[in-house]
């Protein structure tokens, strides 16, 4: 039996109004068992939620979704209620009280839309994305892979994918007749072609680093401010600040949007060479991974000794003794504030120049994977082989493609075959 | 009332390879046909094999079945198509003199002492309720048995074309068969139309053949049965012309007196094999088409001419013949002419090739809306050994679509069904790399011994050569230092890592030769075994690739599908979904996968409901 599963649906509380969705085949007994006879289907209704002793909870919208024609497939409700922490905590409390009924996981409500045949898969991500975007750059790419960007383009692909398959197929079944010769230029033309427009895809950023933000890294030598500048750049004292040298031993993250960026920020322990203390030595070793992940580094320490690419920062201008660098890209004190906007505009362009650009479709990591399965195919046929490994090639760049897009194709390739040549004695 | 096991409605390459697997499995086995001088007449091209069939014809002999014999027997010019490319594709095929092949059909069948070939005409089915279980003939006589098998090619329906004259009638007689089909008619079994059509035969002697390029038998030694002692038959020529604009122009003028075009036939007929008049209605940029003069036989001076099927009236077809260079005075002694007949949708069949509506009654061949005779021969074996695995309690084979093409065949008639008639092709195998008709025996005759389908002599022969095919596959798994193979002259760095000697063969460099010094005194490249150990090392690497495929594919293959599996209440599936699983009713979720337009979400679905359904039954 399908569990029944609830979850807050709506952004994170405090908030105006909270909506809880409830799917699955007790979602209307659910509904009933807080709010009284269901509505009718589709239509708002105001009604003061109780628990099962019948103390109130709430006065809230409910709304009832009899299957399958909803979001999941499923009988599904809405509660509507008021956004305040402790409101969602009872009303949550009450609903896992019902048997039957649990907590969504993360992305159980699409995975059910797919299994119930609402959703394609390409739309079952796309759709997944947005209800993971937060900002509205995020939206925008969420939008577009929603619309079938990916879609139609992983289509394409597939089309000339089957062209070339039908090719090596022609060969390889209708040799002996004339009407068939051996691969022409344009068939390895038309290889080479495919696959540097996917690589062109796959080099381009991923649509993860839109939902989960561009890593922007804060390095530097014990003490040299990096703790300072990071909580005035996620304004908060997630940091600790002293003036003792190997303070900060854990990397710290702190999800931030600046101008409409989405940034994730990384305070790092000190790097140096010489700690005795065996918890931050860990820490300087995280600090390593994490320059390994970054996007983007902050290099606060001295000039030219950061990783490549680094934006030079000299940090603590309003200190005493404070060294300016030479080339320092930017100059600031969290002090003063000196200097703070344009470090903040500037790491929003650059961070834009990372992510996906506006208008431009992006791969999430799964449509990566799969690209670059075909990719490789691709990649692996070459003039001196076997035709039948050519075919084995093609045949798994078509299936990579059909798991993108969710189809099955032997017979679209044979269709492709005898729709372009003459075969047959 | 006589009993048998078995009945085998038909004497053709379905039916003699369904009679003889369930005579070889030991049951009593009755062959109704007509004429018993017809069983094993070939009605179309003498040729067996070619590419994709000849994979048929190898598996059917691995599971000891008659028509790789019996090709052998009539052979007289081999070829290896496809020769030039991988191993995997390479199609044997021979032309094969008629009455040497259909005496060795003959012999063969004598030669099993429970099976019974009876004169007569099957004229209706006899019934226990819905179960079939037994034939009346035209005659008045009554057969019962426990198994029935229709292998009667295009009786049902048929109807002759060529130019204006059209003709009922295939090859039964009409009244005979009638209460057969209006039985068949009355179960309601999903029926289609199909067209069929066949060259002109020339008279050889009229043929200038001096003017013809000639392509000889291949003068290797290889034949379609492994258990063959050679090639016995003198080896013919055959030659090759070619249509040309002359040629062209004479079908396009005459178009609309072809009833492909004039709207008479309805039916679809094969891409892959279309008549001339199609191809150059839909190609007609091209100068002109290869055509094969075959001879059709040692005694006789008919020949085949390959690539020009065509229901053309008859005076044009004459000229259009004669306009080709080599045939200005050539003489037609039989004109081409289509067929369009009925046939069941297989998707009323069950992997087993039983209809589901019908049990105990199974079709096999043309009946199932395929060509050929190889595509019939492997029907006719899967029908028969299912039939007598039944009766004798017993699992049939496991064949599936990762090891054999018979498998793929049955498996995309039952679950695709057909809108041309089927015909086999490398292409719809997807995992042919492991399917070479070169080694069909170690991958079936293991199957075929365990369900009792081989005879002694080539289970003999298998554990023999299984024992030499693991001594080759020993010698190539010992590991080599790239410096002694570097020593030994081939072109490779000598400073990598130590890899085995089937590993070294995958690489382009290495040349078998290079290996010699390090292989035993009796090893010898040229050996069929050693040559199928040298392939699978070849093709290992790919092989693995797909392991993760088959694995899925299995592990779907053991969610069953319960016979009256209720799609029409699973959540999600599209009306068209449901329509096509109802049709073609997979008996496991791999096999629903395959049906068109299942998408992965539709698949889940299933999956979702399937594991609800077990649980509710259990």
């Amino acid at each position: 039996m399908t569990d029944t599963i609830f979850a807050l649906s709506s952004g994170a509380p405090p908030c105006a109004i909270a909506v809880l969705r409830i799917s699955g085949p007790d979602a209307g007994d659910a509904l009933a068992a807080l709010a009284g006879p269901l509505p009718e289907p589709r239509r708002a209704s105001l009604r003061t939620l109780r628990d099962g002793e019948g103390g109130v909870l709430d006065h809230a919208l409910v709304l009832w979704f009899p299957g399958s024609k909803t979001a999941t497939g499923e009988d599904c409700a809405e509660i509507h209620c008021h956004g305040g922490r402790a409101v969602i905590a009872v009303i949550e409390r009450a609903l896992s009280e019902i048997a039957g009924l649990r907590r969504a996981e993360a992305g159980e409500f699409t995975r059910r839309a797919f299994a119930n045949g609402v959703l394609d898969l390409a739309e079952a991500e796309g759709l997944g994305d947005l209800l993971a975007a937060e900002t509205e750059l995020q939206r925008q790419a969420a939008t577009r892979a929603f619309a079938g960007t990916i879609s139609r383009q992983a289509e394409t692909w597939r089309d000339r994918v089957l062209g070339l398959g039908a090719q090596v197929e022609a060969v390889l079944d209708f040799s002996d007749e004339d009407d068939v010769e051996d691969l022409p230029d344009a068939f390895y033309l038309e290889v080479d072609a495919l696959r540097s427009q996917m690589a062109e895809w796959l080099g381009r950023p991923p649509l993860e680093r839109l939902r989960d933000g561009v890593r922007v890294v804060l390095a530097g030598p014990p003490n040299s401010g990096k703790s300072s500048l990071f909580n005035a750049l996620v304004r908060d004292s997630a940091a600790i600040i002293s003036p003792v040298a190997g303070t900060t031993r854990d990397a710290i993250e702190r999800p931030v949007a600046l101008n409409g960026v989405p940034l994730v920020l990384v305070d790092t322990a000190g790097l140096r060479d010489d700690s005795e203390d065996a918890i931050e030595r860990i820490g300087i070793e995280r600090a390593g991974a994490q320059l390994a992940r970054a996007d983007l580094v902050l290099w606060l320490g001295a000039e030219g000794e950061g990783p490549a690419g680094s934006i030079e920062i000299a940090a603590r201008s309003d200190a005493v003794d404070f060294s300016a660098k030479r080339e320092a890209s930017h100059t600031v004190s969290v002090v003063t504030g000196s200097g703070m906007a344009e470090l903040e505009s500037a790491v929003a362009d650059a961070a834009r120049e990372i992510l996906p650009k506006p208008g431009e479709a992006a791969l999430n990591a799964r449509q990566r994977t799969l690209v670059r399965e075909a990719s490789q195919a691709l990649s692996a046929i070459d003039r001196e082989q076997d035709f039948l490994a050519m075919g084995e090639e093609l045949r798994l760049a078509r299936k990579a493609f059909d798991s993108l897009l969710g189809r099955a194709s032997t017979e679209d390739m044979l269709d492709t075959l005898f729709g372009r040549f003459c075969i047959g004695k | 009332m006589a009993q048998f096991d078995i009945i085998v409605v038909g004497g053709g390459h379905a039916g003699v390879e369904t009679a003889a697997v369930g005579a070889r499995m030991g049951l009593r086995v009755a062959l109704v046909t007509f004429d018993p001088a017809t069983v094993g007449a070939m009605s179309c091209n003498p040729a067996i094999g070619g590419l994709g069939k000849g994979h048929l014809v190898r598996e059917v002999d691995a599971l000891d079945g008659v028509i790789g014999r019996a090709a052998d027997a009539g052979a007289i010019h081999y070829r290896m198509l496809n020769r030039s490319k991988g191993s995997a594709v390479w199609g044997p095929r021979v032309q094969a003199d008629r009455h040497l092949f259909q005496r060795s059909v003959h012999e063969q069948l004598a030669r099993l002492p429970s099976l019974m070939i009876l004169r007569g005409e099957a004229a209706a089915l006899r019934f226990d309720g819905e179960r079939v279980v037994g034939v009346d003939l035209a005659d008045g006589t009554a057969l019962a048995a426990k198994k029935v098998v229709l292998c009667t090619g295009t009786f049902l329906g048929g109807v002759l074309y060529r130019g204006e004259v059209r003709q009922e009638g295939g090859r039964v007689g009409e009244n005979a068969a009638q209460r057969l089909a209006d039985q068949m008619r009355a179960a309601e079994l999903p029926m289609a139309r199909l067209k069929t059509g066949t060259p002109p035969r020339l008279d050889g002697r009229t043929i200038d053949w001096a003017r013809l390029e000639e392509q000889p038998s291949d003068g290797e030694g290889w034949t379609m049965s492994s258990l063959s002692p050679g090639r016995s038959n003198p080896q013919v020529f055959c030659a090759i012309t070619r249509t040309n604009r002359a040629s062209h122009d004479i079908i396009r003028a005459n178009l609309d007196r072809s009833p492909l075009f004039s709207g008479a036939i309805a039916g679809q007929g094969p891409r892959y094999c279309p008549s001339i008049e199609d191809k150059i209605h839909r190609f007609g940029d091209r100068e002109g088409h290869q055509v094969f003069l075959e001879p059709e036989g040692l005694g006789t001076h008919l020949v085949y001419p390959n690539g020009i099927s065509t229901s053309l009236p008859e005076d044009v077809q004459l000229a259009m013949l004669r306009s080709m260079d080599g045939l200005g005075s050539v003489e037609m002694v039989v004109p081409g002419y289509a067929v369009e007949y009925d046939h069941i949708d297989p998707r009323a069949l069950s992997r087993d090739l039983q209809v589901r509506a019908m049990p105990g009654l199974y079709c096999a061949g043309q009946i199932n809306g395929t060509t050929g005779y190889e595509e019939a021969a492997a029907q006719g074996l899967v029908a028969g050994l299912h039939a007598a695995a039944d009766v004798l309690e017993r699992d049939p084979p496991a064949l599936d679509r990762a090891n054999s093409y018979i498998a793929v065949m049955v498996d995309d008639l039952t679950l695709h069904g057909v809108s041309e008639p089927y015909r086999m092709l490398t292409s719809r195998a997807e995992y042919r790399l492991r399917l070479r008709a070169a080694n069909a025996d170690t991958r079936l005759t293991p199957l075929g011994i365990s369900a009792g389908c081989v005879g002694s002599e080539r289970a003999d022969w298998f554990e023999r050569r299984q024992e030499r095919l693991e001594r080759a596959r020993g010698a190539l798994a010992q590991t080599l230092a790239p410096r002694d193979l570097a020593a030994a002259g081939a072109a490779v760095e000598p400073h990598g890592p130590h890899r085995t000697i089937g590993e070294w063969l995958q690489h382009h460099s290495v040349e078998p030769e290079s290996l010699e010094s390090f292989m035993a005194e009796d090893w010898d490249w040229h050996d069929p075994v050693i040559t199928e150990a040298v392939e699978d090392a070849a093709y290992a690497p790919y092989l693995a690739r797909q392991e993760a495929e088959l694995r899925d594919l299995r592990a779907n293959d053991h969610v069953r599908l319960a016979a009256d599996f209720p799609y029409a209440d699973v959540a999600g599936l599209s009306n068209e979904m449901i329509e096509r699983l109802l049709r073609a009713r997979p008996d496991t979720l791999a096999a629903a996968a395959r049906v068109p337009g299942i998408t992965p979400a539709a698949l889940a679905a299933l999956l979702v409901r399937a594991r609800r359904f077990e649980s509710c039954a259990a």
